[in-house]
């Protein structure tokens, strides 16, 4: 919200007025390196087994997995043995699963038989939580990315799905029957009217799967996986390599951070022209 | 209107039964795997579960540390957020605090969790903690900004502290905020939970429940468990909105949804 707000002022605005806007959001952020540097000097005094210095962490985080040659964007073989298939299942599985929840929730949208035939289904699919689903995908695919990918996908389908249904339920009768006066075909309709029409709900869910996509690719590379950020993490753990463990929730944490500024600024190029038509 | 409610339940009721039933044809002419037990044995795995007394110590395990997690999360993030939002200083301070540890994936504290406390189930309710603390503490602060300023400034001025008026005008006001904020959350724990319990079986659970059936190779019984998990979900998250849609019935009619 603040950062349109500052978007649209800096663009008349001399660019001095902008850079101090800036800093001056930017001095809110004091807490920060404050946090961090008492929680060094505490766990440095403390000496507590489980609660490395963030200094420590942050040395085993660049050691284990950004620490390799300039040519290679400073990775590690580790990082890149570990990163992309990890990262790899999440962006496939939420790929899948986000046109499957699209397309199937639309379609199930437009017609009431049919969304009230389904409805009782998705909300009781959508209540089994996915993590119980996974030691069944374990016997059914066994160890490995075929796994991973099906928790993915159960664990993001139904959110986009639902979201879906109800984006393409609610869209505006007159818009439809408009459409209808001018003719247009039936895919003119769905891309023209009813996708967009069911976007601000669809973005909904998607902005939910976006997180459920990580937790469930964590969760799976945990139980079952041979490679993965997860089963670094689990090794740490057998290893009882502590500062390698918090390297990880802190890779995973920076994952999250970013995964959700890059959801944000997509919906918000998308779906710009709707905030525009409201305000 | 009831006729159409009516209509509408007996086609919902028709869709589970046509599910049922394609899941069994499919399972019965051999479309699924060999491994996965006919929808009926699951059906009839599940019906019997409840009879046994370990399937439902396992539910409770589960349940408990759902529940008393989310009791605490509520307990520490509804005055955390009634804290920062009505000291303007502190939230715009603690702001990008609170965002950047949000994003942590809760799952992702399961390895860490399982030093800290050599009890799974102590595990288990600090991860709930943990995951239940964001949407709440984030739904009371977006509930602050809600509130009418008027009613502040009247109680303000007939000299109330600060204090009471947080707890008198604020902590109202928010209230339906923070509820939305607990049901976000309820919906959560479940998965959480059942994460732990997979990775650290030791005090019981539903997922605990889950790997033995695995290790005894019982796919009937897995699958079974997230069919119950699946109800109690759905039951929870019926029970809160009922309770909302209850207790704050005085704020859908200031707002005006219909819903």
């Amino acid at each position: 919200m603040s950062a349109g707000v500052s978007k649209g002022g800096g663009v008349s605005a001399p660019v001095a007025v902008r850079r101090s806007s800036f800093g001056r959001r930017l001095v809110w952020y004091w807490l920060l390196p404050v946090a961090v540097a008492c929680w060094e000097l505490a766990t440095r005094s403390a000496q507590a087994a489980y609660f490395p210095p963030p200094s420590l962490i942050v040395g085993r985080l660049h050691e284990l997995w950004f620490s390799g040659p300039v040519t290679r964007a400073f990775l590690t073989d580790e990082a890149v043995a570990d990163l992309l298939p990890s990262l790899g299942r999440l962006f496939a599985g939420w790929a899948a699963a986000c046109a499957a929840g699209v397309a199937i929730g639309v379609a199930l949208g437009r017609s009431r038989w049919l969304s009230a035939l389904v409805e009782p289904l998705l909300h009781f699919g959508r209540s089994v939580p996915p993590t119980t689903l996974v030691p069944v995908f374990l016997v059914l695919f066994k160890i490995g990315t075929p796994m991973q990918l099906a928790s993915i996908v159960y664990g993001v389908v139904w959110p986009v799905l639902i979201n879906s249904m109800d984006g393409a339920r609610t869209v505006d009768r007159q818009y439809i029957e408009t459409g209808a006066v001018y003719r247009l075909s039936p895919w003119q309709r769905l891309t023209r009217i009813i996708l967009p029409g069911a976007s601000p709900k669809i973005f909904a869910g998607l902005r939910l799967s976006v997180s459920l996509a990580l937790i469930m690719m964590i969760i799976s590379e945990l139980v079952g996986s041979s490679e993965g950020i997860g089963h670094r993490m689990l090794e740490a753990h057998s290893q009882f390599d502590i500062p390698a463990m918090w390297a990880g929730i802190v890779l995973l944490g920076l994952l999250g951070i970013l995964l959700n500024a890059a959801f944000l600024g997509f919906e918000r190029v998308v779906l710009s022209w709707h905030r525009g038509a409201r305000s | 209107m009831i006729e159409h409610r009516l209509g509408r339940a007996a086609l919902g009721a028709l869709g589970i039964a046509a599910f049922i039933a394609l899941a069994e044809l499919a399972g019965r002419i051999g479309l699924v795997p060999e491994v996965v037990p006919h929808m009926s044995a699951v059906l009839a795995t599940a019906a019997e579960l409840p009879l046994e007394a370990e399937f439902r110590a396992d539910v409770l395990a589960t349940l408990a540390a759902c529940a008393s997690g989310l009791a605490i999360a509520v307990a520490v993030a509804v005055p955390a957020g009634l804290l920062l939002g009505t000291v303007p200083f502190v939230e715009r301070s603690v702001r990008p605090l609170v965002e950047f540890l949000r994003p942590i994936p809760s799952v992702s504290l399961i390895p860490i969790a399982m030093f800290l406390f050599t009890e799974s189930q102590d595990a288990k309710t600090a991860l709930v903690v943990y995951t239940c603390t964001w949407p709440v503490l984030i739904n009371t602060l977006y509930g602050l900004t809600d509130v009418d300023p008027l009613a502040k400034e009247t109680l303000r001025s007939f000299g109330f502290g600060p204090v009471a008026v947080a707890l008198r005008v604020s902590l109202p006001s928010a209230a339906p905020f923070i509820a939305t904020g607990i049901r976000i959350a309820v919906s959560v724990t479940l998965i959480v939970a059942v994460s732990v319990e997979l990775l650290a079986p030791g005090d019981g659970g539903i997922g605990a429940f889950q790997s033995l059936a695995g290790s005894a190779n019982r796919l009937d019984r897995m699958l079974a468990a997230p069919l119950w998990a699946g109800l109690i979900g759905l039951a929870a998250n019926l029970l809160f909105t009922a309770a909302e849609r209850r207790v704050f019935r005085w704020h859908r009619a200031r707002s005006g949804a219909a819903s």
